[in-house]
């Protein structure tokens, strides 16, 4: 092999590296991490309202016409958000620190987006449920969509 | 060649001879069930709470009736792929009931080999002789699938399945974990949990030789394919009554409302169509866990 060989083979090798190492740093780990946050509290506030559906639906809280449908809104408001700045490619389970995303959500974002879909269409559903059974029988449907996504697109606690 | 030299060599013989011995395959010559008329309804509980279709079933198909097979195990030692296990000569079509019976309580195929233990018949070797026969005529009335075998991708030393044989004088057939005098409901939550659902198998954790370290039981244990923690559900480790357990065998939401994901979402699938009282006496065996 003669050097020139030799060194244009280093210096592609090199630039495969540089351009592999720029790839991953196009989104600073800060803004990863700041995404997982935010999909925790957009959770949160997901796991907060269906407390509250839950609590009617058992009889520990007693039913209240206009819990049940602010809790429902609020729901399918936070199922609609645009997934494109809260999903940030990269911020998967094993990568970002806290993360549990796997990385399917990316490879089969079709997929995914349908369950946000499913959990809107169930919350929107269960506005004017009028008793207790009607809320339990609303939270069935939710309870599936947060199941099958959970099940397809999230990785065991870190 | 010199005495000495001679009597090793000759307990070198003996200690291989033993060892060939001891790692055979062995299945037990036996009558299963002789006199007993099948219950398919029993058969189809015991398929359920034993969850055969969440590695049987071919993955992604909304049929769990189908035993394609095809499921990746991931593990230290390899990836191991579930069989096809439906009624179709590719699967157990032409297995008899000891060959079937075999196969879950002692890891032996009817072709005389040992199975991977990733296959979980250390816990399957505590199901009883009747169950086991109504689980077989149940399984026999579901269809057929002629998917083909897929070999398992595990490397040297543990693509010698005599190595199994080792293992199996190691961790098969020991006694129930729990022991001592149990109430009824306790002796159904003890089988359900150790026999059945194979719960073990994900939440205690593993040595070295991928045996389950029972004196660390149900405490919790890393994923075996890498990412994240598979919870310790022991009262010290989960901390739920026994009305939230039974929610999550059922409804799948935790006591926060948070949902159950992952691989253990089609056990909670399996989990919600047994009895209620299958579910509560798997919730009594977990809270009656040794603490701490």
């Amino acid at each position: 092999m003669t050097l020139f060989t030799k060194t244009a083979i280093t210096a592609v090798l090199s630039a495969g590296i540089i351009a592999t190492a720029a790839f991953a740093e196009s989104h600073s780990d800060k803004a990863l991490e700041d995404a997982v946050k935010a999909r925790h509290a957009q959770m949160q506030m997901i796991s907060y309202h269906m407390g509250i559906l839950g609590g009617i639906a058992k009889g520990e809280t007693p039913y209240d016409s206009a819990m049940v449908d602010a809790a429902a809104q609020n729901m399918a408001a936070l199922a609609g958000m645009a997934p494109a700045s809260m999903w940030l490619e990269g911020s998967e389970q094993g990568f970002t620190e806290g993360s549990r995303a796997k990385t399917e959500i990316w490879s089969d974002a079709a997929g995914f987006e349908a369950q946000f879909e499913k959990l809107g269409a169930g919350a929107l559903a269960m506005v004017g449920a009028a008793d207790a059974a009607a809320v339990g029988a609303g939270m069935g449907a939710m309870g599936a969509a947060c199941k099958a996504c959970h099940e397809a697109y999230r990785g065991p606690k870190n | 060649m010199k005495r000495g030299i001679k009597i090793l060599l000759a307990c070198a013989v003996v200690a291989a001879g033993g060892a060939w011995v001891l790692t055979a395959p062995a299945p037990e010559p036996v009558l299963v069930a002789q006199g007993h008329t099948a219950d398919p309804a029993n058969g189809e509980l015991i398929f359920t709470a034993a969850g055969c279709a969440s590695c049987h079933a071919a993955p992604n198909s909304q049929d769990k009736t189908i035993l394609a097979g095809g499921y990746a195990i991931e593990s230290p030692f390899g990836t191991f792929y579930a069989p096809n296990i439906s009624s179709g000569p590719e699967g157990i079509g032409g297995w008899s009931l000891p060959e079937f019976y075999n196969a879950l309580r002692n890891g032996v195929s009817p072709y005389g080999q040992h199975y991977y233990p990733a296959f979980p018949y250390t816990a399957y070797s505590g199901m009883t002789e009747l169950d086991i026969a109504d689980l077989y005529a149940y399984m026999r009335s579901l269809p057929g699938d002629s998917t083909p075998l897929r070999a398992h991708d595990v490397g040297f030393p543990f693509n010698i399945r005599r190595g199994i044989g080792a293992w199996k004088l190691l961790y098969l057939k020991q006694d129930a974990v729990v022991s001592g005098e149990l109430n009824a409901e306790m002796q159904r939550g003890r089988y359900l949990v150790e026999n059945m659902s194979h719960c073990g198998e994900c939440h205690t954790p593993r040595d070295a030789l991928g045996g389950l370290d029972r004196d660390q039981w149900l405490k919790g244990a890393p994923n075996p394919s890498g990412k994240g923690q598979i919870p310790d559900i022991t009262p010290a480790g989960l901390g739920w009554s026994e009305s939230e357990l039974v929610e999550y065998f059922t409804s799948g939401f935790t006591p926060d409302y948070d949902s159950v994901g992952g691989s253990m979402a089609a056990v909670v699938d399996n989990l919600a169509k047994l009895p209620a009282s299958d579910r509560e006496a798997i919730a009594a065996y977990l809270l009656a866990l040794p603490a701490g």
